[in-house]
C-alpha cells in the first residue's frame, strides 16, 4: 500500500512541475498550451547537452545517483530554454495576440509547435532513448514494506521546495501580485500600471523553468525520449482540469491525485488500464464538482 | 496651474466595434480642481468617453490632452503614471487578492509610498482597515465601491475618472460615496464621473455634460443644470421639476428615468 502512495508521489511531482506552466499560460495567455509537453522535452535534453559537456557520470551527492553536473545544468538550461520560448512566442504567440486570435486559433498554432519541437528533437538528438547516467541506483525501505530511491525522495523534496518557492513568489513579491491580479482582470490590471507584456514574458520563464525541472528529473528516473513530455502532456491536462481551472494550487492538488490514481490502479493489478482508470475517475469527481476540486463556480 | 485645463477633448470619434462609433466628435474640458458629471441616456457614449480617454478604447480621430500631453500616444498603462486615475463601473476590483493587495497593485507606480499610502486610504474608508486581509470578492457593495476608489487614490492621481461610482449602491451608501468624493476632491483631486444618479451626482459637482448619440448636448455649471427643464424632464425625474415650477400633476416624464448603461 505504502508503496503505491510512494510511487504516485513520484509521479505526482513530475506531473505537477510539468502542469505549473500549462496552468499559468492557461491562466495569463488564456489558452490551453499543447506545447508545453514539447517545453519539457527541449528542458531536459538542454540539460543533457550540459551535463554530456561536463562529462557524464562525474560526481554525485551521497548516496543520489545524479550529482552536480545535472544540478549545475538547470540553471543553464532553463535559461536556453526559456529564451527559446520567449522568441516563439515573439515570433508566433504574440503575432496572434496582437491580432486577437481566438483561443481556438492559439491551440492549433501550440499544436503545430508541438510537432515542429517533437521533430526537431528527434532530429538533433535521434529518436532513440537518453540518460543522463547509467549508474545503478539503490533503494532503502522508507516505510515498511515501501521502498524508494534516494533520487526520487530528492526529486520530490525538489518539487516540493519549488511549490514552496511558488507560493511565496505569488503571494509575497510584487511581481506574483501582479501575474495574479493579470489572471483575474487584464484590463483593470492595465489600468493599475501593469504592463501586461511584462508579466506574460514573466509567465513563460516560470512555467518554462518548471518544465525544465520537471523534465530533466522525468529523464532522470526514467529515460529522456523526444514523446517524454506530449506522453505526459494528458496527465498534465487532466490534473490542471481536476483541481478547477484557473487555480494554481488546485492544479498541484490534481497532479498528487492523478498520479496517486495512476500508482493505485497499478495496485489493483490494472496496469494495463491505469490511464482509463486515472479518466474514469477524474470523470466521476468532475460529475460531481464540474468546477474541479478548487475551482470556482462559472 | 490653478483654473487651467486639466483635460481637453475635442471632437473625438471611438467605438467598440469599427464602422459603428459611439462617439461622434465629442468635446469637454476639465478644470484643475472641479468635480465635473457626465449624464446622458443609455448609449450616450459616456462610459465610452472614458474608456477612450484611458486609452482602453482606441481614439479613431479627434484629440485627448491631459495636462497638455497627447493621451492617444499613452498606453494604458503608461497613463496612471502620468496621474490618470479610472475606476471602472464593473469589475473594479481584483477580488481574488486581499484589500491590501488591491491597494498595492494600485501603488504599483510609486511603491515606496505604499505604507504612508495605504494609511490615508485607511483614514478616508476606515471600513477597509478592518477588512484588510479579506478577499476584496467578499466585500459588501459599498466597501468594494471604497476599495475601488481606494485602489485609484493609491497612485495619487491628479484626474480621477470613476465610472457610475453610486450604482448598485442604497441611496444612503451613494451618499457616502459622494461625500467621500468631495473629500478626495478637497485634498486636491480632479473628478470626472459618469453618473446616473444626477441629482447627487450634480450636486457635489461643479459643472456638468450632457451627451447625446455620442456628442455633448449641453453643459453647464451643475446649478444651472438642476434648474434645466429638460435635465429634470430626463434626469431628475419630472416631479422635481414639477415640484420646482410649483406644478403638482404627476407626470409620464417622471418613466424616462434613468437605467443602466
Amino acid at each position: 500500500m505504502m508503496q503505491f502512495v510512494l510511487n504516485g508521489l513520484v509521479l505526482a511531482s513530475t506531473i505537477a512541475l510539468g502542469a505549473v506552466g500549462l496552468s499559468m499560460t492557461y491562466n495569463i495567455l488564456r489558452f490551453a498550451n499543447f506545447a508545453h509537453g514539447e517545453v519539457i522535452a527541449i528542458g531536459a535534453y538542454f540539460s543533457l547537452a550540459v551535463v554530456t559537456l561536463i562529462g557524464a557520470g562525474v560526481g554525485s551527492i551521497g548516496p543520489i545517483a545524479f550529482g552536480w553536473p545535472l544540478l549545475v545544468s538547470l540553471p543553464i538550461s532553463i535559461f536556453v530554454t526559456s529564451m527559446i520560448i520567449l522568441l516563439v512566442d515573439a515570433l508566433v504567440f504574440r503575432q496572434l495576440r496582437n491580432k486577437n486570435a481566438t483561443r481556438i486559433t492559439l491551440i492549433m498554432a501550440a499544436f503545430g509547435l508541438s510537432l515542429m519541437g517533437r521533430s526537431l528533437i528527434t532530429l538533433f538528438a535521434g529518436g532513440d532513448p537518453k540518460y543522463y547516467e547509467f549508474s545503478i541506483r539503490k533503494v532503502f525501505e522508507l516505510f515498511p514494506g515501501a521502498k524508494i530511491g534516494p533520487d526520487e525522495l530528492a526529486v520530490m523534496g525538489i518539487a516540493a521546495s519549488a511549490f514552496i518557492g511558488l507560493y511565496f513568489y505569488l503571494s509575497r513579491t510584487i511581481m506574483g501580485k501582479s501575474m495574479r491580479a493579470v489572471a483575474e482582470n487584464p484590463v483593470l490590471a492595465r489600468i493599475n500600471g501593469i504592463d501586461t507584456r511584462q508579466v506574460i514574458r514573466w509567465t513563460w520563464i516560470i512555467g518554462t523553468a518548471f518544465a525544465t525541472v520537471g523534465g530533466t528529473f522525468l529523464g532522470h528516473i526514467e529515460q529522456l525520449r523526444p514523446e517524454m513530455g506530449f506522453d505526459l502532456l494528458l496527465l498534465m491536462f487532466a490534473a490542471l482540469i481536476l483541481g478547477g481551472a484557473g487555480n494554481l494550487y488546485g492544479t498541484v492538488l490534481g497532479a498528487i491525485l492523478v498520479g496517486l490514481i495512476d500508482s493505485m490502479s497499478v495496485a489493483i493489478g490494472l496496469s494495463a488500464y491505469r490511464a482509463a482508470v486515472v479518466f474514469m475517475v477524474i470523470m466521476l469527481i468532475l460529475l460531481v464538482r464540474p468546477q474541479g476540486l478548487l475551482g470556482e463556480k462559472a | 496651474m490653478p483654473g487651467g485645463n486639466i483635460l481637453e477633448v475635442r471632437n473625438v470619434v471611438s467605438g467598440y466595434v469599427p464602422t459603428l462609433p459611439i462617439l461622434n466628435g465629442v468635446s469637454l474640458d476639465v478644470k484643475v480642481g472641479e468635480i465635473v458629471t457626465l449624464l446622458g441616456p443609455n448609449g450616450a457614449g459616456k462610459s465610452t468617453l472614458i474608456k477612450a480617454i484611458a486609452g482602453i478604447l482606441k481614439v479613431w480621430s479627434g484629440t485627448a490632452h491631459f495636462l497638455g500631453r497627447d493621451l492617444t500616444k499613452f498606453e494604458t498603462h503608461d497613463l496612471v503614471r502620468e496621474g490618470l486615475g479610472y475606476v471602472p463601473q464593473t469589475e473594479n476590483v481584483f477580488a481574488k487578492l486581499s484589500v491590501e493587495e488591491n491597494l498595492e497593485i494600485g501603488c504599483l507606480v510609486n511603491r515606496k509610498e505604499y505604507p504612508r499610502q495605504r494609511e490615508r486610504i485607511f483614514e478616508l474608508f476606515p471600513d477597509l482597515a478592518r477588512q484588510r486581509s479579506l478577499a476584496a470578492g467578499k466585500l459588501s457593495g459599498g466597501q468594494r465601491q471604497m476599495l475601488a476608489v481606494g485602489r485609484a487614490l493609491m497612485a495619487n492621481p491628479k484626474l480621477l475618472m470613476l465610472d457610475e461610482p453610486s450604482a448598485g449602491l442604497s441611496p444612503k451608501l451613494a451618499q457616502v460615496v459622494f461625500s467621500q468624493l468631495l473629500k478626495v476632491r478637497d485634498a486636491g483631486v480632479t473628478i470626472l464621473m459618469v453618473e446616473q444618479n444626477a441629482r447627487a451626482a450634480l450636486q457635489i459637482s461643479d459643472r456638468g455634460y450632457i451627451l447625446a448619440e455620442g456628442r455633448e448636448h449641453l453643459q453647464g455649471d451643475a446649478a444651472s443644470l438642476l434648474d434645466n427643464p429638460e435635465v429634470g424632464e430626463l434626469f431628475l425625474g419630472a416631479k422635481s421639476r414639477l415640484a420646482k415650477t410649483g406644478l403638482g400633476a404627476k407626470s409620464h416624464l417622471a418613466k424616462t428615468g434613468p437605467g443602466k448603461s
